[in-house]
């Protein structure tokens, strides 16, 4: 067993961890946060994704011991407040970016990052192309791209530049 | 996963002294996105791994005029979006840009990538076709002596691949087809057109024994810098992959048709407009 | 409509958790000294097991037991069964093997279980497994349908001979014979529809704890409908008796038809949580998802059709063999038969059809319902053929069906089904009106000018939902009755619970059926609170599949909605000193009509619990459940639009516009019914194009990631345009059709359609890769 010590979601916390332990494993057994899933065994599907020192990353592909002395932000964490959301929580919610809610906490953890690299640029085209790591099964992504995008447009502050070719 | 013990290197010394000291059990890891995977399917049981994404040093771009160095624990994300990369050689950053998805390229590095050599890795088709140098903790290797067979390397035993060196090419660009189901390359190709019109074709994914560079295509496209130059070539169905995702004969086809479009995208005459189709009837009531 | 009433796209209330990371799902749950199971599967498709060693297994780390097949049998513990009885056309009953939940004997399919290891931690577990020695002997397998009936194929079951499961035929072969005798035109297809593997994105899992001081178990287990999982387990599997099993399906993460079975790891869970005195958790890895969910479809059909040189369409044949796998899952043969056959007459007047099917074992994963169940093979079979007919005919696919069409109702088929309302022509004419369709050959000609095949196809699509009619599919063989149940209980101070029988596994029940309330009562929805998924809470429930939660399941909480309101405006005449005639409730008041005296909902519900001021003889509280049974099945029905460009140099297919326009009934939340329709389309899409489960000869599932079943991605799939049009289902007090599967139902033929259409060669099977596009190029 290897002591492991982190940040995550701003409080820094340690375990006593089998260095085969996945950080995915750790998140969920060790620290109880349990929004953060697994979906597949081959590092596809996203469920997993949180941000490792600021960048969206598979935490089933990560060894809790190699994430030891970094700064980790799960779902749990994204929230401003108990009683606030984060813009992109708030835009899946408000598109119907979500059915079953598996897939979700990997959507958004990705989407955030998505947004903080492209900004108000992001088009259909970019979110498709950079949600290849993440799979959803219930929505066909419709409504997830127009989050995604409903977030980046905010971000320039008008609804110019509409990128959305239907409904 | 089976048990494994790990350890994080301060340096490349320390990395490889702990490795050679595992008898042959010990593994590097840098961004563990392939490695990682096969040992959570029981495929690969390291008894120890070694970490090099901490040791100093061992992450950078630089460019000095045409000469480009790119260092062993850069991210493809990193290269992707590297300003001096895009300006000098596009086609490189474009290819990183394909490699897996976001959080892969988050923490995968060129490193890994060319010292693991899996069949659909895209760097190779880059380094082959630039004919790039391959750099190690004990000697610098040119990427055709270094790229050997299916996951074969020049790599000795312990030996970390601590970055790669290449000249840019006048233009490059790099062309992916998708496996639809790993999404990694069926056919991936880099074209490069270099100095004095040597142009170098490189082709991953579809190679029985890994990226290959396409002699034949660079000769042709060497002469005329056109994608019609390829029109009477085609590879050894008997040399690619056949697998439930595409038989030897379609990646065969895929090969030349991947080729065309990344000599066109690199500037070669010739060839189609390459653009997407147009939505009907604007837009959905 | 209030604005949080019946149509308002009201936003979920269910989504809060979910996308902060509090939903609940199975894994999620920990008891404590909670210990964890690994199965030891079968490496092979068929042998028989000639010694099991679990010596080593018991010596490792953290192993606290491994158990195996003969130590379950001795406990008593039942075989699986399939709960719905198909007779074959002589009359004999379906040849059903024997599936222990852990062999003894035999190994039928790579993946199934034969031993368990339960352990303190899941990677001790997983290597006290792998240290379980088996001994087999090998035996040829089969994994082809066709191949299995075929003479000296590998026999799987002794009850089975030749693995013929049955043999069933619908409709009238005298009257179909005479239509092809007269026939202007024959079309003839041979039609594949490949196997395809549910993949909800959370995998399978199951917690079972056995208390021995009450003798009482708890599962909690990802379930589409834990009633029946209680039932069958109790009944038929003798894991617990009913009263001392608890179900609990907390937060499942999609369903899709594969979480409504029983599984040999759920039975095993409770049993061995027994047995060893430990809760036992298990949970499934994504390539057990592949090796042990239930998969779907794989039919292979040959279907001709008869037009008169009117083009009118007057007979159809259909002959099926349908893969069942290794063994008969729960509903396993009602999905090839009466949710398949009973479709093909399709939205047209087809008066003469007969159709055989034959079903079949092979040396794979069971094979049951998944999201459209027998409807979307059956909407294949007929949305091919009408295209292909078209082609064929030198007219245009869209006049040919509209030719077709059936025009008035109700509309007895040849194939049991009555459909009782529609308007197949309002939904045909929506999805070209949104297709643009007139302008396409445009578009045509502008691709051909950049070197793509550009093409479009159509299905219309017609399903049968609301499932189902109890006393129907009794007679048809049903082992159970497909009513549901609802509970509204209101509280003493107005708010409200409503106990439903269905579960939501994304479907957005907890918003949907708080909506009935608000329109109801005019309360908003956050005064409501849904309750599923728990047979300690829930008086009984069928659970959700075959689009039934509205239809069925919102319709008893229609019913139980009648009484409760009823009930409380007794209360309030009471109280006003009016008539009960004269009382409305509107806005969360309950007020005498033409008056200003009216009384707050809060209080009409205070007064029910206080009992101090309630007419003489009426009981106190606000509370009642009703059972509602639908008097028949809902026909949704629409009209699929689908264009593509395939690049002619690799095969590759791109989706350039999706239109579906649907008919579903009334809608209740177009929001949540336009995102099911999204996600239906995205899983018959990747029918269509991604996902083909491939097995090799010896048995070997070799798609069993997805490095290798190819799931649809955002990049593969396009915005889709999706709209309604609204016939009201007569059946139902809401009008109600269902939502949840006819994307993937409608959408299968019209991509091959336009495909076809694209590359001008109709000879090509799901899914269309782009190599098998290429080789179709190529070879036209």
């Amino acid at each position: 067993m290897t002591d492991v010590s982190m940040t995550v979601n701003g409080r820094q916390v340690t375990g006593s961890v089998e260095d085969r332990t996945l950080l995915v494993q750790f998140l969920r057994d060790n620290l109880g946060l349990t929004g953060t899933h697994v979906g597949c065994d081959t590092s596809q599907c996203g469920a997993c994704v949180v941000h490792l020192d600021g960048q969206a990353v598979k935490s089933c592909t990560l060894l809790a011991v190699q994430a030891s002395g970094s700064s980790v932000t799960t779902i749990e964490g994204l929230a401003p407040s108990a009683t606030e959301l984060h813009p992109m929580q708030a835009a899946f919610r408000e598109n119907h970016g979500l059915q079953c809610g598996y897939c979700t906490p990997g959507m958004i953890m990705t989407a955030v990052d998505m947004v903080a690299r492209h900004g108000a640029e992001l088009d259909e085209k970019t979110v498709r192309d950079e949600l290849d790591g993440n799979i959803c099964r219930c929505t066909g992504y419709h409504n997830i791209v127009k989050a995604i995008l409903s977030v980046a447009q905010s971000m320039q502050g008008s609804g110019e530049g509409q990128r959305i070719a239907a409904e | 996963m089976y048990q494994t013990e790990y350890k994080r290197a301060g340096s490349l010394n320390e990395a490889a002294q702990l490795v050679a000291a595992s008898g042959g059990e010990g593994k590097y890891v840098s961004g563990g996105m392939t490695l990682i995977p096969t040992m959570k399917q029981r495929l690969a049981s390291p008894s120890l791994l070694v970490d090099l994404r901490h040791v100093e040093g061992h992450k950078g771009i630089s460019v000095s005029g045409k000469t480009v160095t790119i260092k062993g624990g850069t991210t493809h994300a990193e290269i992707a979006a590297s300003e001096e990369l895009k300006s000098v050689v596009p086609g490189f950053a474009g290819l990183a840009q394909l490699i897996g998805d976001p959080a892969v390229r988050h923490m995968g590095t060129i490193g890994g990538s060319v010292a693991n050599f899996d069949p659909a890795a895209d760097y190779p088709a880059a380094l082959l076709a630039m004919e790039a140098t391959i750099l190690t903790d004990k000697r610098e290797v040119a990427a055709s002596d270094f790229f050997l067979g299916l996951f074969e390397t020049a790599l000795d035993e312990n030996e970390i691949v601590t970055g790669v060196r290449f000249e840019a090419p006048e233009s490059s660009a790099y062309e992916k087809f998708r496996n639809p189901a790993s999404r990694y390359a069926m056919c991936g190709v880099f074209v490069a057109k270099r100095g004095e019109g040597r142009v170098g074709v490189g082709v991953t994914g579809a190679g029985a024994s890994g990226a290959f560079r396409w002699t034949e295509a660079e000769n042709a496209l060497s002469g005329r810098f056109d994608v019609s130059a390829l029109d009477g070539l085609a590879v050894d169905e008997g040399e690619m992959i056949s697998d439930l995702h595409g038989s030897a004969a379609y990646r065969a086809n895929l090969v030349k048709v991947v080729a065309k479009r990344a000599a066109r995208k690199a500037g070669a005459s010739g060839g189609p407009e390459v653009s997407g189709p147009k939505t009907p009837g604007g837009d959905a009531p | 409509m209030g604005v949080e009433g019946i149509g308002a796209s009201v936003l979920r209330k269910e989504d809060r958790r979910f996308i902060t990371g509090r939903g609940r799902y199975v894994d999620d749950m920990t008891v404590p000294g909670m210990k964890y199971a690994a199965f030891v599967r079968s490496p092979h498709a068929h042998a028989r097991i000639k010694g099991i060693d679990v010596a080593a297994a018991k010596a490792m780390p953290g192993v606290i037991d491994v158990l195996e097949g003969s130590q379950l049998k001795a406990d008593g513990i039942g075989n699986l069964i399939c709960g719905w009885a198909v007779n074959s056309k002589d009359g004999s009953p379906m040849k059903m093997g024997a599936w222990p939940a852990l062999a003894f004997e035999t190994v039928r399919h790579v993946g199934q279980a034969v031993a368990v290891v339960v352990a303190d931690t899941k990677a001790q577990a997983r290597d006290a497994a792998e240290a379980v020695e088996i001994d087999y002997e090998v035996l040829p397998a089969v994994v082809e349908g066709p191949a299995a009936l075929q003479d000296g194929a590998p026999q799987l079951h002794p009850e089975a001979p030749g693995n013929l499961v049955f043999d069933w035929e619908i409709g009238d072969a005298k009257a179909t014979e005479e239509a092809f005798g007269r026939a202007a035109h024959v079309t003839k297809l041979d039609i594949v529809n490949n196997r395809l593997v549910p993949n909800p994105m959370e995998p399978r899992a199951a917690l079972g704890v056995y208390d021995p001081a009450e003798e009482h178990y708890t599962v909690w287990t990802t379930s589409q409908n834990p009633h029946v999982a209680r039932l069958v387990m109790s009944a038929f599997y003798n894991v617990a008796p009913e009263h001392k099993l608890r179900v609990i399906a907390p937060d499942v993460g999609g369903g899709f038809g594969s979480k409504i079975y029983i599984y040999p790891e759920e039975i095993v869970c409770l049993w061995a949580s027994r047995k060893t005195g430990v809760p036992v958790k298990w949970t499934s890895d994504r390539t057990e998802a592949f090796l042990t969910d239930a998969h779907g479809r794989d039919h292979t059909t040959h279907v001709e059709a008869a037009f008169d040189a009117d083009n009118k369409i007057i007979g159809m044949k259909v002959d099926t063999v349908a893969n069942l796998g290794a063994y008969m899952s729960l509903f396993s043969s009602a999905t090839p038969t009466y949710l398949y056959a009973t479709l093909l007459s399709g939205q047209y007047d087809i008066p003469a059809i007969y159709a055989n099917v034959k079903a079949v074992y092979t040396n794979t994963v069971p094979v049951d319902a998944y999201r459209g169940a027998g409807r979307p093979e059956a909407t294949y079979v007929v949305e091919r053929t009408m295209e292909t007919a078209a082609r064929e005919l030198g007219v245009s696919p869209a006049e040919l069906r509209r030719k077709n069409f059936i025009r008035s109702f109700p509309h007895q088929t040849p194939v049991i089904m009555c459909y009782d309302a529609g308007d197949f022509e309002a939904s045909l004419d929506a999805g070209m009106k949104a297709a643009d369709v007139s302008g396409f050959e445009g578009r045509r000609a502008e691709a051909k000018s950049r070197g793509k095949l550009r093409g479009l196809g159509m299905s219309c699509y017609i399903e049968a939902c609301g499932i189902a009619p109890s006393k129907a599919v009794g007679s048809l063989g049903a082992g159970v009755g497909l009513w549901e149940s609802a509970e509204v209980r209101v509280n003493p101070v107005g708010t409200i619970e409503i106990l439903t029988g269905s579960h939501s596994h994304g479907q957005g029940h907890e918003t949907t059926f708080a909506q009935l309330v608000s329109e109801r009562f005019g309360l908003p929805v956050e005064n409501v609170q849904v309750i599923h998924g728990d047979t300690d809470k829930v008086q009984f429930g069928m659970g959700t599949y075959g689009s039934r939660s509205g239809a069925v399941g919102m319709s008893a909480i229609v019913k139980a909605l009648d009484k409760v309101e009823a009930k409380a405006k007794k209360i309030a005449a009471h109280l006003l000193e009016a008539a009960e005639g004269d009382i409305v409730i509107e806005n969360g008041e309950v007020k005498v009509a033409g008056t200003d005296r009216k009384l707050g909902w809060h209080e009409v519900a205070l007064n029910a619990y206080t009992g101090h001021k309630l007419p003489d003889g009426m009981e106190p509280g606000l509370k009642e459940g009703a059972f509602y049974d639908p008097q028949n099945f809902t026909f949704p029905a629409g009209c699929y639009i689908c264009e593509v460009e395939v690049d002619p140099d690799t095969g590759k297919t791109e989706i350039v516009q999706f239109v579906a326009a649907d008919d579903f009934g009334r809608v209740i939340n177009p929001l949540i019914v336009h995102g099911q329709v999204h996600g239906g389309l995205a899983q018959g899409i990747g029918q269509a194009l991604l996902e083909g489960t491939r097995y090799d000869e010896s048995g070997q599932l070799i798609t069993a990631s997805y490095m290798d079943y190819a799931m649809p991605r955002a990049w593969d799939l396009p915005m889709f345009k999706v709209s309604t049009t609204e016939t009201l289902s007569p059946s139902n007090p809401l009008g109600m059709k269902g939502c949840g599967e006819a994307g993937a139902i409608g959408s299968p033929p019209a991509v091959i359609n336009a495909i076809t259409d694209a590359i001008g060669n109709n000879d090509l099977t799901m899914p269309a890769t782009p190599e098998k596009v290429w080789r179709a190029i190529h070879a036209a």
